[in-house]
């Protein structure tokens, strides 16, 4: 099992789940299989050209997956992805 | 000749002196450098006190803001006798007095694409401790333009980021920067930009404390600063990671300022028109409906935690609901909608005329905080 890290600002999506488990053997699975249980999710990670959005940025371990292999980056058992995003502040609108 | 050192200051700095790696050495640059601290609230409070406890021998302090009372919850530089003072005059005030050899320079000023390559050249380190994204792009623009290092800082609820970036390297070259890590920042109406906030009252007090000490290894060029790695704080679980960041072939090169607002979507002109269609009512019109006992529906599509700190009344539908609330809406009278300032309620009304072609509804113009403003001093703002 991998382990998912949802950041603070999107845990509204995953009813408040900070960590999730994945059997997906790339990240571009396990993003598909996340954002298909929390189908919410999808708009914030992904843009309309199904890319993943420019202020997230998408890290195996330590390491971005750009400089990867892209979505295609393999994950293994014990790795950790993280969806890291911009944040700026803690002010509302 | 070298930077001399009173007898009061070598007494006062011993703490420092006699850490061998950090030694005289470490004190005379730290009093040689000039320091830039952006923003003078959360991040900014912890920052500007131990860098200033410290003796960092110039430091500026850019912030436009006056000090509000739901400041003091995190931004531990003020006091309640400072509520509506200007938070950078204030700071330098308190913080002459707890190191009067520190020489400071307040620019009780916007940072503006106009005046920020003026300000930022005049010092050796930035540490960017803003609360919104066209000041942060425009700090790490200046700063990748003046060659200068920014040492970032970012918090939001319990989660916290730190990095260096733009840091000269040993082979001359400089470190990532804040586009190459995010090249945009979210649309308006994406997460976390809008209606969403908070911030733990001691994060920025951890987060802005790994910021000053960032600062003072770039300044004493002792240890290994946090450059092309960004750290990542969670107060909530507390996991802590450090990553890696490298610098982007696809990030464009940054030659010239431009206009932030923009770049972040906030100027955006369809955006703003289309709510300048939704029809409004006043808080004056809302009070008279009330007082004269009127037909009305009220819908308020803030979030329930928003609700607990003041309400008007009103049925709650959170924004991210109200489409599933649509037969519940009325047709035959006014209905009002609201939230905090009034963006949402706007965004809501457009969705339900767009989607159902309601042509009742009407957004309460500047929200609960205009009632609490101009009609009901007893409800809390926030």
């Amino acid at each position: 099992m991998a382990k998912i890290i949802i950041p603070t600002p999107l845990r509204k999506f995953t009813n408040n789940q900070a960590t999730l488990e994945t059997n997906a053997h790339t990240v571009l699975e396990a993003i598909r299989e996340l954002t298909i249980k929390y189908p919410d999710l999808k708009n914030q990670i992904i843009d309309k050209n199904g890319d993943i959005r420019k202020f997230i940025k998408i890290y195996l371990d330590d390491t971005n997956i750009k400089t990867l292999d892209q979505d295609k980056t393999e994950v293994s058992a014990g790795s950790v992805v993280s969806i890291i995003p911009a944040i700026a502040g803690g002010n509302i609108t | 000749m070298d930077t001399q050192f009173s007898k009061a200051e070598l007494e006062r700095y011993s703490r420092h002196l006699i850490i061998p790696e950090f030694n005289i050495e470490g004190q005379r640059k730290l009093k040689e450098s000039k320091v830039l601290v952006v923003g003078s609230g959360g991040l900014g409070s912890p920052l500007l006190l131990y860098l200033t406890a410290a003796g960092v021998g110039t430091i500026g302090i850019v912030d436009f803001d006056t000090v509000d009372e739901s400041n003091l919850q995190r931004q531990v530089l003020f006091t309640v006798d400072d509520i509506g003072k200007s938070k950078s005059k204030t700071a330098a005030q308190k913080l002459k007095r707890l190191n009067p050899h520190v020489e400071f320079h307040v620019y009780d000023t916007q940072l503006t694409s106009e005046n920020a390559l003026e300000i930022i050249r005049d010092y050796d380190v930035i540490a960017d401790g803003t609360d919104n994204f066209p000041t942060r792009y425009l700090v790490n623009d200046a700063c990748v333009i003046l060659g200068k290092p920014n040492v970032y800082a970012s918090i939001f609820r319990f989660e916290g980021q730190v990095s260096v970036f733009n840091h000269l390297l040993p082979d001359g070259s400089r470190g990532p920067n804040y586009r190459d890590l995010f090249p945009e920042p979210p649309p308006p109406g994406l997460v976390p930009s809008c209606a969403e906030g908070g911030v733990l009252g001691v994060l920025p007090g951890i987060i802005g404390s790994l910021q000053a000490n960032e600062v003072i290894k770039i300044v004493t060029c002792i240890g290994e600063p946090l450059t092309g790695r960004l750290f990542l704080f969670d107060a909530f679980s507390f996991e802590t990671r450090t990553v890696n960041i490298t610098k982007d072939p696809d990030t464009k090169e940054i030659t010239k300022l431009i206009d932030y607002a923009e770049f972040c979507g906030l100027n955006n002109l369809s955006q703003k028109t289309e709510e300048n269609m939704v029809k409004e009512i006043t808080v004056q019109e809302l009070a008279s409906l009330k007082e004269n006992g009127s037909d009305y529906q009220l819908i308020d599509v803030r979030e329930p935690y928003e609700r607990q700190i003041a309400s008007i009344e009103g049925e709650l539908v959170p924004l991210a609901q109200i489409m599933s609330f649509v037969d519940n809406i009325a047709r035959d009278k006014k209905v009002i909608i609201y939230c905090r300032s009034g963006s949402r309620s706007a965004q809501a009304v457009l969705q339900l005329e767009k989607q159902n072609g309601f042509d009742n509804l009407y957004n309460l113009k500047g929200g609960i905080l205009a009632w609490a403003n101009e009609i009901d001093p007893t409800v809390a703002k926030y």
